[in-house]
């Protein structure tokens, strides 16, 4: 892990400001959050207090600072699928994980975020399970959804 | 492929003529695919078409190899509605090109076979393209005579899945980046800016700033380096016309960018985009690293002495990014937080030097116009807003998707004619444009023009184009909610207007939808306090926010209240929900008739108010009763009604 962020930092050039969401944003493609330990390299190598850098990067949705779940949900919550009853599913899923979004379940199997119009209006609304797209999709459906992604993960 | 390039660098991009030769032409065509003497099949592979399952159909392939047809699959960007993807088009040579709708992985099969066996039928089916002097499909219509297609004016999107958006050969052939050529070759900044100018151009983001005026006061700012950023941010929730434009014919918008670097003197230009669109990024990443390869962006590009160099930037989330002061925040690799405006970005923008922020819809104007001059972009339009506007329409509407149409369309034409009206044959009750900070418009108003002044005269705003369709179906007190969450989720804290007035008007807008604890006269008066105070609270929000985001967030409150008053007041004072949607104020009741005494709703109402014998019909006591709508969507012999 710590190795993956020294290659990660070799690519960049200490002292750039302007440089410092791009480097937070690959660190976080890599290991899938921002670790305590990464974030004290980075301010070691960019010359900027860790206050400093969680400032930046906690105002920004895209950076977390805990592992993922391995099940990823994304919930569109765009106007179409707002409006075809995304709120209803939130409610399903944040009521079936006890989980709110950004955390991860002490299992460490679910996950859950919700976004801006994905891009399938017609046939919302729209929840994205580590990238596959599951189209309109009913509160209903989620307790059986979520048992069947959890049979899945426990027996992989 | 060195050859291809060869031949096009040399005999197109810089042959000096406007008419290329004829045999340069012929080629031309055969990159176009117009003269094919294979079977060519396009599917569509946006992130709409990947949603809607167009990675099975890529099971095309696997059916070509088995089935050893010589044949070309073309992914291509996206044109049709939201509803017919994914879409695949087959063109046999010699003939029309078919448009097939909704073809998911198991009509792959039977279509195709069909198909080389000239057995052209189907629901699927629907069209052909128009006429390019090919063969014509006796008793196929035509659909470019479909009001979709026949309405809309395509000169934005008119690359928009024609092309496979990943093979810049194919955007050349098209005539791309000849007007970058020119533009570099023979006139000067200045000219390119006078030229947009003329053209008469206007932001495409909302405000509606004249571009050739933005530039000229970038490129009249005396300094060592400027700067030009693309904002792909598209920050409205229900958007996508970025996203679309980038996904299906991102060379062009390449191309806008280079023109507009150019025409300021910029030789750093930025692409800031948008997150969750990774097959935008990867087609814009392929875009700027394929001009790289032909010479059209770096080191002295076809010794001109001019250099330039794109660099693309994913928005790590914050809906106020798209905000340009907030933007060069986080260009800058700080907090995304809005600035005082003036000093303008165009005098004092990234790192201090002047900066030009334009949208993609704007920079993708920009070719035209170089290629066909300022006239041909004024014959379009009004007089004061000359050209298109490209609208991502959503909602209810019953085809959705990215729309253009010419500035002088009514909205009524947009949302009635093109999209098709509503879903199911619903009511039209309003459309919302301009997303989470516009306005409600209904169906009286729909007559207006989109104008940028006639749309400001009325007070409302185009916004970056999001355009949502609201049915009967659908609780406008409950919509105006969700945009206010939204705002307050979205809302930076710097200015206090912004930060405490967006959580304020949640906290109302919630105890109109939710059901009171108890239900004296005192508590309903309290809530209409609370509404009177919302208005004012809007006006104070206005005229004291920092930022766009901020001075607009009221909007669609104080729009939807104006429109729509009585159904804040059913809201308030009857605490009903005309289109039972609002879960607070709803009341239940249990039909005699078909409960079966199964217990199932008793046991999972969380406050017990569902009492009954077992096998007997069960009732609620509607006092205890929250309205969470638990029992409703539990019971399996829908013996729950709404009241």
């Amino acid at each position: 892990m710590s190795k993956d962020i020294d290659l990660i930092l070799k690519k960049y050039k200490p002292g750039r400001r302007e440089e410092l969401i791009p480097l937070l944003q690959e660190i976080q493609d890599t290991n899938g959050h921002l670790s305590v330990e990464a974030i004290v390299k980075v301010g070691l190598f960019a010359g900027l207090s860790t206050t400093k850098i969680y400032g930046v990067a906690t105002f920004y949705d895209q950076f977390r600072f805990i592992p993922s779940g391995k099940v990823s949900l994304k919930i569109c919550n765009g106007t179409s699928c707002f409006m075809s009853g995304s709120k209803a599913l939130i409610n399903g899923i944040r009521e079936e994980t006890g989980l709110e979004e950004g955390q991860t379940g002490r299992d460490g199997i679910f996950s859950y975020e919700i976004t801006t119009c994905m891009g399938g209006c017609h046939h919302g609304p729209v929840v994205s399970v580590n990238g596959e797209y599951l189209t309109t999709v009913k509160p209903e459906q989620i307790p059986d959804l979520l048992k069947k992604l959890k049979f899945i993960i426990e027996n992989d | 492929m060195d050859d291809l390039k060869k031949f096009l660098t040399d005999k197109v991009l810089l042959f000096e003529s406007d008419t290329l030769l004829p045999e340069t032409e012929k080629v031309l065509e055969n990159i176009r695919r117009e003269k094919t003497d294979k079977p060519v099949v396009y599917l569509s592979s946006g992130t709409s078409s990947i949603i809607a399952g167009s990675e099975k159909t890529w099971s095309v392939k696997t059916y070509l190899e088995e089935n050893s047809k010589d044949t070309e699959l073309v992914r291509v960007g996206c044109n049709a509605p939201l509803s017919y993807e994914p879409f695949m088009c087959v063109q046999l040579p010699g003939k029309n090109k078919l448009f097939f709708r909704n073809i998911t992985e198991e009509k792959v099969e039977p279509l195709l076979n069909g198909i080389f066996h000239s057995d052209i039928s189907g629901e699927d089916l629907v069209g052909q393209h128009g006429n390019r002097g090919f063969g014509i499909w006796q008793g196929i219509p035509f659909i470019d005579e479909l009001p979709w297609f026949a309405l809309q004016k395509r000169v934005v999107l008119a690359n928009c899945g024609c092309y496979d958006p990943e093979r810049i050969e194919e955007y050349i052939a098209r005539g791309g980046y000849r007007a970058f050529i020119k533009a570099i070759r023979h006139y000067t900044w200045d000219e390119v800016c006078t030229i947009v100018e003329k053209s008469g151009l206007r932001g495409r983001s909302g405000g509606g700033y004249p571009t050739g005026l933005k530039w000229k006061q970038a490129l009249n700012t005396a300094t060592a380096s400027r700067y030009l950023i693309c904002n792909a941010k598209e920050s409205d929730p229900g958007a996508f016309t970025d996203r679309t434009i980038l996904e299906s014919d991102p060379h062009r918008l390449v191309e806008g960018i280079a023109i507009a670097a150019y025409a300021i003197g910029a030789t750093t230009a930025y692409v800031f985009l948008r997150k969750d669109s990774p097959y935008a990024l990867r087609k814009l990443k392929n875009a700027v690293g394929s001009a790289k390869d032909y010479g059209l962006l770096g080191h002295n590009i076809f010794s001109s002495g001019y250099n330039l160099d794109i660099i693309v930037r994913v928005e790590p989330g914050a809906f106020v990014c798209g905000e340009e002061t907030a933007l060069l925040s986080t260009l800058e690799g700080r907090r995304g937080m809005p600035q005082l405006k003036p000093p303008y970005p165009a005098t004092s923008g990234l790192f201090g030097k002047p900066t030009v922020i334009n949208n993609v819809e704007t920079l993708m104007n920009v070719p035209l116009i170089m290629q066909n001059g300022p006239e041909w972009f004024r014959s379009m339009g009004t007089e004061n807003s000359p050209g298109t506007k490209v609208f991502s329409v959503g909602g209810k509407a019953r085809l959705a998707g990215v729309i253009e149409v010419e500035m002088g369309t009514t909205l009524r034409a947009l949302v009635g004619d093109i999209a098709g009206g509503i879903r199911e044959g619903k009511e039209l009750k309003a459309v919302q444009m301009g997303g989470a900070s516009g306005f409600f418009i209904t169906p009286e108003n729909l007559g207006l023009q989109i104008d940028f002044d006639i749309i400001r005269e009325k007070g409302l705003t185009m916004g970056s184009g999001g355009f949502i369709a609201v049915d009967d179906q659908t609780c406008i007190v409950e919509l105006v909610r969700y945009y206010m969450e939204f705002i307050r989720n979205e809302s930076c804290g710097k200015c206090i207007p912004c930060r405490e007035g967006t959580g304020r008007m949640l906290e109302i807008l919630d105890s109109v939808i939710r059901k009171p604890a108890n239900e004296d006269s005192g508590t309903t008066l309290e809530r209409f306090k609370g509404v009177m105070q919302l208005e004012s609270i809007a006006t104070v929000m206005k005229d004291t926010s920092l930022c766009g985001l901020g001075q607009a967030a009221p909007n669609p409150f104080l729009s939807a209240l104006e429109n729509f008053r009585e159904e804040f007041e059913e809201h308030i004072f009857d605490r009903k929900c005309r289109a039972n949607v609002c879960r607070g104020l709803r009341t239940f009741s249990i039909d005699v008739e078909k409960c079966t005494g199964c217990t199932a709703c008793a046991s999972k109402c969380p406050v017990n108010a569902i009492y009954g014998t077992r096998l007997q019909p069960f009732f609620i006591v509607e006092e205890k009763c929250t309205g969470c709508g638990i029992c409703f969507d539990i019971c399996k012999f829908s013996a729950i009604k709404v009241k």
